[in-house]
């Protein structure tokens, strides 16, 4: 049950889920920066993230390095399936993450690094979506490379899944917004949580009946009664974790709607677990024909092991150090 | 059509790679120069060091972001477009790489927050602390990617199961031949490259007034660096030239324009490598010096490229000019150093305006030196990717042609606004007079932009904050 490359599929699911925990937040902010209304309330938005952005993408660095280190077969073939899409999520990330930097550098220049950060944000969420579609659609694998087209990423259900993202993204920002500010830009952040919230959830549940009319066996793990039913507990709790959400908002809680917007990230996430595993590369490689030799796995198991509590421990001091609001003209110097 | 992909896919590798090595070598030396002076500022409550180190830093916030960035390109292009290579060395490579995020990355990423925005919210021991281990993150990062870099170079420590490489010592793959050499020649290039744009910051603002106490800071430091780490780096090479030519003396062949093997082989100095005539033409040389370095003995044997099958040669032209361009910027490195020492000794160091503008000219040579350096490697160990075991023409992806010139555009475009942007706030951010008076600190960064504009005169009249909108 617990053998190395079982360990290293749920440390790379970790891995994965701490980036779209962590980076979620901060490329919605970026889908919302159309929003705030001048400069003093964009740096504000900009700001609430500044300190923390590049270790929350350090996360999706670690998601790539850790697929090649663990599952180099998954990481070849699935890098060369999704290629179009890889290739215009890391460009829209170039742009949206020198942003942040150039836009304090330039009076004259700022608004186009404005406009890269909006795009580049934005298009990164939605790749990403579109390549969980594809993903959940499956690759065409032969002889241990892709055999695929160009275009097979590309279908109305990857299309909506980058919709569904970009959704989640832009709730998970517009949460976070209303914990790191007040007044007129926090009422307005707060005022958008119902809609996004409501889309979000009603994308969630479009996108978890694509996924299970997108292929058989994964229909028949949801309905197949018995042997998988504990599986419904997650479909509830994800009704639960809505419930709850759109209660918070009326209360004009701060922080309980973050918590739960990323309770609803969580939830799918396990859903997509739940379909597909064990496959690395669906529908045919499993997790175990596409792991790394055992040897390279144990070394760094043991790393892994020792370090990621102790990058959790420092991640967290440095959000601690940046806790509380931001406010206009503020700095931290 | 297939020939023509590959050849697209190394061109984008190349490119990206290149263009990424920038700034790493600039923050790498960047980081451990802000550290040394923060510590200084701790140790000597001297205002100077402070001003110099917020003056760098938001330079190094720049230049960083950018290296993050780019970074995040390579981590994914071993997949993109080489993914039989990275599921062949997927075993090796792939722990080495993980262990630099979870070792170098994280701790970069995670404190650099703290280090550029967080002084007065943890104080100067804490954020000291950051900053130091920013500056450390950077040299883990070097160490585990010159240890893959130099595994592919000087593979050790491996087996062959299933077509795979797999690990047998891990210790010899860290480890590996040519490793201790490739990482501290790097650090010091690094170092060497930072010294001289700092230097080069210092020089110019000396030029315009020379009694600027952060100017002669940067100065001073910088032509100390210069002094003692150009003649090592001289020394360092040699015994990484040394190594090649035990592990790869194919390399080194083409690095010295030998195409035959000879005893007494003289050293080119400068020549025409003539692939199609397997000569170097118009070689103007040292008698048997070639011998004396590379074998310690005037009449040694030194193998030539006539030792290797001919479809086996990489690139001698390139190899050769750019080894001369590394060398030949590293001279010039030393003289710039000891003539400062010997500046200093006279109590002219900042009198000697001539030193000055020779100090300013030198500024962007050492980010040619890198460049020119990882071509010789990199091109040198051609035609493998893996050398000896695994040929470039077997690691890339299946992706067509036009896919990959698609991407490769789309790399280009983007690169080139990223960079001629970044490059321009870079050197408006050098343009600043550093200002040492303490009631009066810098005050730029990210969350301060109306007086960034002050100091860069940006935006012209509208200086105050409201106004900028």
């Amino acid at each position: 049950m617990f053998d190395l490359p079982t360990i290293w599929a749920a440390l790379i699911c970790i891995a994965l889920l701490s980036y779209v925990v962590l980076d979620g937040f901060d490329l919605g902010i970026g889908i919302l920066f159309p929003l705030g209304r001048n400069k003093d309330e964009r740096d504000v938005m900009m700001n609430s993230v500044a300190p923390v952005w590049d270790g929350n993408e350090t996360w999706l660095v670690l998601g790539g390095g850790g697929l090649f280190a663990a599952f180099p077969l998954a990481y070849s073939v699935l890098l060369t399936a999704f290629y179009a899409p890889v290739i215009a999520m890391l460009l829209a990330l170039i742009l949206r993450g020198v942003a942040f930097e150039f836009r304090f550098r330039t009076e004259r220049g700022r608004k186009y690094w404005d406009w890269a950060f909006i795009g580049g944000s934005t298009a990164a969420a939605f790749f990403q979506g579109v390549m969980v579609g594809a993903f959940v659609q499956g690759v065409v694998v032969e002889n241990g490379a892709y055999a695929g087209g160009w275009f097979d990423w590309l279908s109305p259900f990857s299309l909506l899944c980058g919709v569904g993202l970009v959704a989640g993204y832009a709730l998970l920002g517009a949460s976070w917004l209303v914990i790191k500010t007040e007044g007129d830009i926090q009422t307005r952040m707060r005022a958008l949580q119902l809609p996004l919230g409501a889309a979000v959830i009603l994308l969630i549940g479009l996108i978890s009946f694509g996924t299970i009319f997108e292929s058989e066996w994964v229909r028949e793990r949801w309905f197949n009664i018995g042997s998988y039913f504990f599986l419904w507990i997650i479909p509830v709790a994800t009704a639960l974790v809505s419930g709850a959400f759109f209660l918070a908002v009326r209360a004009k809680k701060e922080i309980t709607p973050f918590v739960l917007a990323l309770g609803l990230f969580g939830m799918s996430f396990a859903g997509l677990a739940a379909s597909l595993s064990p496959y690395m590369i669906p529908p045919a490689i499993s997790y175990y024909e596409a792991a790394n030799a055992d040897s390279s796995l144990a070394f760094m198991l043991v790393g892994a092991l020792i370090l990621l509590p102790v990058i959790l421990g420092y991640t967290g001091y440095a959000y601690w150090v940046f806790r509380g609001k931001v406010k206009v003209g503020e700095g931290y110097h | 059509m297939e020939l023509d992909a590959h050849l697209l896919a190394r061109i984008q590798f190349a490119f990206t790679v290149s263009f990424h090595i920038i700034f790493p070598a600039f923050t790498i030396g960047l980081a451990s120069y802000l550290a040394v002076l923060e510590g200084l500022w701790l140790k000597t409550k001297n205002e100077t060091y402070l001003t110099v180190y917020k003056f760098w830093l938001t330079i190094f916030a720049v230049a960083f972001a950018m290296g993050v960035v780019s970074g995040i390109v390579m981590s994914y292009q071993f997949g993109t477009n080489w993914g039989p290579f990275a599921e062949k060395t997927g075993p090796v490579l792939g722990p080495l790489l993980a262990y630099e995020v979870l070792t170098a990355f994280f701790l970069e990423a995670g404190f650099l927050g703290v280090m550029l925005f967080g002084l007065n919210r943890v104080g100067p021991k804490l954020h000291f602390t950051a900053t130091l281990l920013v500056a450390i993150g950077t040299l883990i990062s070097a160490f585990w990617i010159l240890s893959a870099n130099s595994w592919m170079q000087t593979p050790a420590g491996y087996m062959i199961e299933d077509g795979r490489y797999v690990p047998a010592d891990w210790l010899e793959v860290i480890f590996n031949p040519s490793f201790p050499y490739r990482f501290i020649h790097m650090v010091l290039a690094a170092y060497l490259t930072t010294a001289f744009v700092v230097g080069a910051v210092g020089a110019w603002h000396l030029l315009k007034d020379k009694t600027n106490r952060p100017a002669r800071v940067m100065f001073a430091m910088a032509v100390m660096m210069a002094a003692v780490v150009a003649p090592t780096q001289l020394f360092v090479g040699d015994m990484h030239g040394l190594n090649t030519q035990e592990h790869q003396p194919m390399k080194v062949a083409a690095m010295e324009g030998h195409f035959e093997t000879q005893q007494g082989a003289p050293l080119i100095l400068f020549g025409l490598p003539d692939l199609e005539d397997a000569e170097t033409k118009y070689a103007v040389g040292v008698p048997k010096l070639g011998s004396l370095i590379l074998e310690h003995d005037p009449n040694g044997e030194v193998t030539g490229l006539d030792a290797f099958p001919r479809e086996d040669w990489p690139n001698v032209p390139l190899i050769f000019w750019c080894f001369r361009i590394m060398v030949g910027i590293g001279v010039l490195m030393i003289a710039f150093g000891l003539t400062g020492a010997v500046n200093a000794l006279r109590k002219k160091l900042f009198d000697a305006h001539w030193h000055h503008y020779w100090a300013v000219a030198m500024g962007p040579l050492g980010f040619i030196a890198i460049l020119a350096g990882w071509f010789v490697t990199e091109v040198g160990r051609q035609p493998y990717v893996v050398y000896g075991l695994m040929r470039t023409s077997e690691a890339a992806s299946p992706i067509g042609a036009p896919g990959v010139a698609g991407s490769l555009l789309g790399f280009l475009i983007v690169y080139l606004i990223v960079f001629s942007a970044g490059a321009f706030y870079i050197l408006r951010l050098m343009r600043r007079t550093p200002d040492a008076d303490p009631e009066k600190p810098l005050k730029e960064g990210p969350l301060r932009p109306s007086h960034l504009a002050d100091e860069l005169g940006d935006g012209g009249e509208q200086t105050s904050g409201a106004d900028n909108v």
